[in-house]
């Protein structure tokens, strides 16, 4: 592809890099600015990026305002429990999905793709009577119930890309060397399987963590609300923010996606792409 | 290696999906043609289509559905053109590269609620860093973008944008790794200009990505609701209340879940048909090759 580039167009290239940069990046650092400025200086009328007297003040005071502290324990929660039965119960499904040609298989690959369809809202109130009658609502229990089922498309999608990366013939060799399907599966496809495993569960995490509209409509009370739902008590009635607060608390919120997303990024995109691609 | 006794193997993902997933969709269906309210005593009657023909009459349920889809081109079409410069550039040897790359998966690792809030800070009127850039340029004072009447919907819609770039970045940026580099040899020993490049080398190839990451796009952001939720709640004067957002005040504010029951199966309806020529388009991409 490089050949024959001109200079000319090679600066084109740079210059249009350069825009693409300043795009992507200037919302985030400026909530990282925002975040360290005294509320002195997001007062003045001519804000500036970099705060002349960097300050950890909004990080105090945000934990003051909300708890922060208790909402991020309800997050990680509710995140972890999500992901670890999504996966545990995925993995089987996309293996049979990945290895067996039937109309099972079929359908549930229609249904991946169509699940990511539908409106929520048509979901939500059903789920929202099915759950009260459970006595479900208002509770971390209930919401977990709906981040499983809600991960498992996707979740089924990577790891149905990560079974057929793993060479069929390997458990057939194991096969012929007499061992049962359970123990073929143990042993020799699971540990081949394990990396892509995981990536799945951190990604079924860090989707439960950044989630929402459920948590928005099935916790009431601010004891159980997750970290999403009570950020948006930051915004106050009529939006009228406390700026600093605010950006502090939204900042550290996105620490732990954050940090997993950067671990696992290959890992999402290639498998995203398996199953955009294919199919 | 796989046979009839496979079942306890699918079964403990099956069963919560037809729970929690099939069940509620059918039942979400059959809410749409009865009265049912929450907190109500009296017992919940069947109503036939009655909520439909409400609907039908229902404008600002229309207008709601009109700036939906108005927010969904408006955000998809414009975010696959830059999506797509941007997977060309990343496709260069460039130096940055990693930077840019790195930078243009950021929003997709963001809870939306955080996207949300991080773009309130910068639209913010008075200490906000555009109005102050606009000032710096001598551009004018700057505005109240996310409560001004004819600036909210824009002012959300670049949000959009932003916020999606990943998923389309990365998944053209696949789908351009994928054209073999020969043919890009062949054309550019033939002399072929970087456009005609593109347009026949690399556009044939990229075609059946970029139809699905579109339609699914277009799909996402029509079903969207945290972005605009935490940007505008649906204000000012309700110019950028997405269809959720609406179907969202009707079920858990008004109560009304029969009513928002029935929105939500007029939206599936459409997303269905649109859908629909999507998959059709994949299968005949899937025949050609």
């Amino acid at each position: 592809m490089s050949l024959r580039t001109s200079r000319p167009a090679r600066a084109g290239q740079y210059l249009a890099l350069l825009c693409y940069l300043v795009f992507l990046a200037f919302p985030f650092l400026w909530l990282i600015s925002t975040a360290f400025k005294p509320a002195r200086e997001l007062g003045s009328l001519h804000p500036t990026w970099i705060p002349d007297s960097p300050t950890l003040e909004n990080f105090r005071q945000a934990f003051d305002e909300q708890p922060l502290l208790r909402a991020a324990g309800n997050s990680l929660t509710v995140a972890l429990s999500a992901a670890l039965i999504a996966v545990v119960i995925a993995t089987p499904m996309a293996y049979v999905m990945a290895r067996q040609r039937s109309r099972l298989a079929t359908a549930a690959t229609g249904w991946v793709v169509v699940s990511q369809a539908f409106p929520f809202v048509l979901v939500i109130i059903p789920l929202f009577l099915v759950l009260k009658n459970l006595h479900l609502i208002n509770s971390l229990l209930g919401l977990i119930m709906v981040y499983v089922v809600w991960s498992l498309p996707f979740a089924l999608w990577m790891l149905v890309g990560y079974v057929r990366a793993v060479p069929a013939e390997l458990e057939e060799a194991a096969a012929v060397d007499g061992a049962g399907r359970l123990r073929t599966l143990v042993s020799v496809t699971a540990p081949l399987l394990a990396p892509g495993i995981v990536a799945t569960a951190m990604f079924a995490f860090i989707t439960a963590w950044n989630e929402f509209f459920f948590a928005l409509v099935l916790l009431k009370s601010p004891e159980k609300q997750t970290l999403p739902v009570i950020l948006t008590h930051f915004l106050g009635a009529e939006g009228v923010a406390d700026l600093g607060p605010l950006a502090a608390a939204a900042f550290l919120a996105t620490i732990p996606s954050l940090v997993i997303f950067a671990i696992i990024q290959r890992r999402i995109t290639g498998g995203m792409l398996a199953g955009a691609v294919k199919t | 290696m796989i046979d009839r006794g496979a079942w306890f193997l699918v079964l403990p993902a099956l069963i919560p999906i037809l729970v929690l997933s099939v069940g509620p969709l059918l039942y979400g269906v059959v809410l749409a043609f009865t009265d049912a309210q929450s907190g109500r005593t009296e017992p919940t009657e069947w109503i036939g289509t009655l909520n439909f023909q409400d609907l039908y009459h229902d404008t600002l349920f229309w207008e709601s559905f009109r700036i939906g889809l108005l927010w969904a081109v408006g955000v998809t079409v414009p975010q696959f053109v830059l999506a797509l410069g941007l997977a060309l550039l990343l496709n260069q040897r460039l130096r940055l590269r990693w930077l840019a790359r790195a930078l243009a998966i950021v929003p997709w690792a963001m809870p939306e609620v955080v996207v949300g809030i991080m773009w309130r800070l910068v639209y913010n009127a008075d200490a906000g860093i555009l109005n102050e850039t606009i000032r710096d340029f001598g551009l004018g004072d700057g505005r109240d973008w996310l409560t001004g009447l004819a600036t909210a919907l824009p002012a959300v819609i670049v949000v959009g944008i932003w916020a999606g770039m990943p998923q389309t970045t990365v998944a053209l940026l696949a789908g351009l790794q994928n054209t073999p580099d020969e043919l890009h040899e062949a054309a550019a020993l033939d002399g072929a200009g970087a456009w005609r490049r593109f347009r026949t080398v690399i556009w044939p190839a990229l075609k059946p990505v970029a139809l699905a990451i579109t339609a699914l796009n277009f799909i996402w952001n029509f079903n969207s609701f945290a972005l605009v939720y935490v940007l505008t709640s649906g204000g000012p004067g309700g110019r950028t209340r997405l269809p959720m957002l609406f179907a969202y005040e009707e079920a858990f504010r008004y109560g009304q879940f029969g009513y928002a029951a029935a929105m939500g199966c007029v939206m599936v309806a459409v997303i269905s048909v649109l859908l629909a020529f999507y998959l059709v388009g994949r299968l005949k991409s899937g025949e050609e090759k």
